[in-house]
């Protein structure tokens, strides 16, 4: 049975990638954290049968992978939402007007902080801090893209160019901001 | 003033590897194999008083030298990249603007310490600093500067880049052990202290990613040279990290020991909008907060903790007189409520109940006998827990009151509310649960 629901989960592609990341460490496990954004990446998000495919891999208890995908806040273990705003609201952003940033977005989006749009879309976080507290108050993109300096007209910006889909990776010049 | 580390810290771009040579990069890891052996490298470390710059501030050569070299196990080396503390953001500036320079001072500390392995422990959400470091490691493989006979040296050093996946406490040291071996990061107890036991069962060497890249500079031009740029016992400088309502905020590369005020007013710009300054943050979200008149102080680990605060992570938040410091604590208490991993009772309960009394303050709903409330609950949570991450939570929890008291009276009394609290934000804790502690449950 875990052999079916192995080769079933670690598909050749996602197999032989998976091998080379067990292979950098002294034990199986501890390769854990970057074989789960690896089929996160691949997946969508972290079902229980892949965790359980996961741990007969690993040769873990499930319970052990559980508690890893429950432990760490980068893995999802429901389906996510295509646009993603992750607004930090620690010291620095807060003192630089993260609350209006995220009152914004819930406005505009029509979500509370932590929800998702029906039409599976837009999601909207409150986090802490990314360490990018030069540039506050910030969002993370789609867990990639650092933006930071906001304001609401920033963030309408930000809004329209995610719509047509641009898929603009993180500019250095945006985060070197001294 | 010279710049160290923050000289590379130009354009969007990384220094790639030809740029970095060019520059004179990697000549300190050719020298160290025939100028030093181990131990006379660890002597040399000693001399700089380099401190370690991820929070603690231990003497890096003294941390080294507790290392034992005769077990029969591999000793390993681990960069700690987490960063983690809140108003730290310098070790991303690094992986991103030169990561060569941390690739070299690995080597040393590698070579110091007899270690062929070293781990790279990279927080979860520096997404384009993983990659540029990554890109980096890949570029001084093909070069020869790792893998088997580094630069030609009968001496092997394999890199292995680690990404973490969000979580404040993978980077307290053990906590970054256990994540690395593949668990959740509940920190261990200590001793045994890493060096002797430390990643799966071997003498671990952890440094911060700002530590070891200073150490190109000391082999380059000397340790008494680096140790006379700081203070007593404070060698060298450090990447000062300054936000909050200051005109220029950014990375700062200054001498340990730098006066506080001269740091707000001539480096960062002074506070926005010329307003009055009304408190600061020295070292880092755990660092115990000044009040304005407490600016006149060298920035260093002992000038700092004899004033009953710390250098930490060398993050700095100014906060000007239009703060609420009763916000401001409920902001840094809800910080702590969501990263304490529930290990220990008195922090996963401590920081869950301090973040539930301070949102009834914010949320208008305080009670007179709340500010009491509050320094009894801070009274259990320093020193009785496995790792440092309550001291650092009580550390605000202490200072805020202690220093700014009669605004959290008038503010319970006049029944004030914050926008960060008001109905449709959330409801207190509603999603702090990775430790599960009281915060969960309301
Ligand atoms: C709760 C907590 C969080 C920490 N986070 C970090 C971090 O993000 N980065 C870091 O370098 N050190 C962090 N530290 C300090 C490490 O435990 C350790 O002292 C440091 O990595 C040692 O390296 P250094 O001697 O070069 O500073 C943290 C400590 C605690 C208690
Ligand atoms: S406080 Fe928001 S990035 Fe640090």
């Amino acid at each position: 049975m875990n052999q079916e629901l192995i080769s079933k989960i670690f598909v050749p592609e996602i197999k032989k990638k998976t091998d080379a990341l067990v292979a950098r460490y002294e034990t199986r496990r501890a390769s854990i954290l970057e074989v789960l954004r690896l089929l996160m990446d691949y997946y969508g998000h972290l079902t229980l049968e892949i965790e359980e495919a996961v741990a007969a891999y690993l040769g873990i208890p499930p319970i052990d992978v559980r508690e890893v995908v429950t432990f760490y806040t980068l893995f999802y273990t429901a389906p996510k939402a295509k646009k993603r705003f992750n607004v930090c609201r620690t010291l620095s952003c807060h003192l630089m007007g993260s609350d209006k940033m995220i009152r914004y977005l819930e406005n505009k989006l029509g979500i509370k902080t932590g929800e998702m749009t029906p039409d599976g879309e837009w999601s909207l976080h409150a986090v802490e801090c990314l360490g990018a507290c030069e540039i506050a108050p910030m969002l993370q993109f789609n867990d990639d893209r650092f933006c930071g300096h906001l304001t609401e007209k920033k963030l309408d910006e930000l809004i329209e160019s995610a719509k047509k889909g641009e898929q603009k990776t993180s500019s250095g010049k945006k985060q070197a901001a001294v | 003033m010279e710049k160290l580390i923050s000289k590379y810290f130009v354009g969007g771009e990384s220094f790639g590897l030809d740029a970095y040579e060019k520059d004179g990069g990697y000549g300190a890891a050719r020298l160290i194999f025939d100028k030093f052996d181990a131990k006379g490298l660890i002597e040399e470390v000693k001399k700089s008083n380099l401190r370690g710059l991820g929070g603690a501030g231990f003497p890096t050569g003294m941390k080294w030298s507790f290392v034992p070299q005769n077990t029969g196990k591999p000793v390993y080396l681990v960069v700690n990249a987490d960063e983690g503390e809140p108003g730290t953001f310098k070790d991303k500036y690094i992986l991103w603007h030169v990561p060569h320079l941390l690739i070299e001072g690995m080597i040393i500390a590698a070579y110091a310490n007899n270690v062929h392995k070293a781990y790279v422990y990279i927080r979860g959400e520096y997404t384009e600093p993983y990659r540029k470091f990554q890109q980096a490691v890949d570029d001084a493989y093909a070069r020869g500067y790792l893998g088997k006979n580094i630069f030609g040296k009968k001496y092997d050093l394999e890199i292995v880049v680690h990404r973490g996946a969000g979580a404040y406490i993978c980077g307290e040291e053990t906590g970054l052990l256990e994540s690395l071996e593949g668990k959740k990061g509940f920190p261990r107890l200590k001793p045994p202290f890493p060096a002797v036991v430390g990643l799966f069962g071997c003498p671990t060497v952890i440094n911060n990613v700002e530590t070891l890249s200073y150490l190109p500079f000391i082999i380059n031009r000397g340790a008494e040279w680096f140790a006379k740029l700081g203070s007593e016992k404070n060698g060298g400088m450090r990447l000062f990290c300054v936000s909050g309502h200051v005109k220029k905020p950014g990375v700062y590369e200054l001498p340990l020991g730098i006066s506080l005020r001269k740091m707000i007013y001539e480096i960062a710009g002074g506070i926005r909008e010329d307003r009055k300054l009304k408190a600061v943050v020295p070292g880092g979200l755990s660092a115990a907060i000044l009040s304005a008149g407490e600016i006149d102080i060298g920035m260093d680990f002992d000038q700092l903790k004899a004033a009953g605060s710390m250098a930490g992570s060398g993050g700095v938040i100014v906060l000007d007189e239009t703060v609420s410091m009763v916000e401001a604590l409920m902001v840094t208490m809800r910080f702590y409520a969501h990263e304490s991993c529930g290990q220990c009772s008195p922090c996963r309960e401590g920081t869950g109940w301090v973040y539930k009394i301070l949102s009834r303050i914010t949320g208008g709903h305080g009670r007179s006998e709340d500010i009491h409330n509050l320094a009894d609950i801070c009274s259990f949570m320093g020193g009785t827990t496995i790792c440092a991450l309550a001291d650092g939570a009580a550390m605000p929890l202490r200072s805020y009151p202690q220093k700014f008291r009669s605004e959290f009276e008038a503010y319970i009394r006049e029944k004030r509310s914050s926008e960060a609290q008001q109905p449709g934000y959330e409801s207190a804790g509603s999603e702090i649960k990775r430790g599960e502690g009281v915060g969960a449950i309301l």
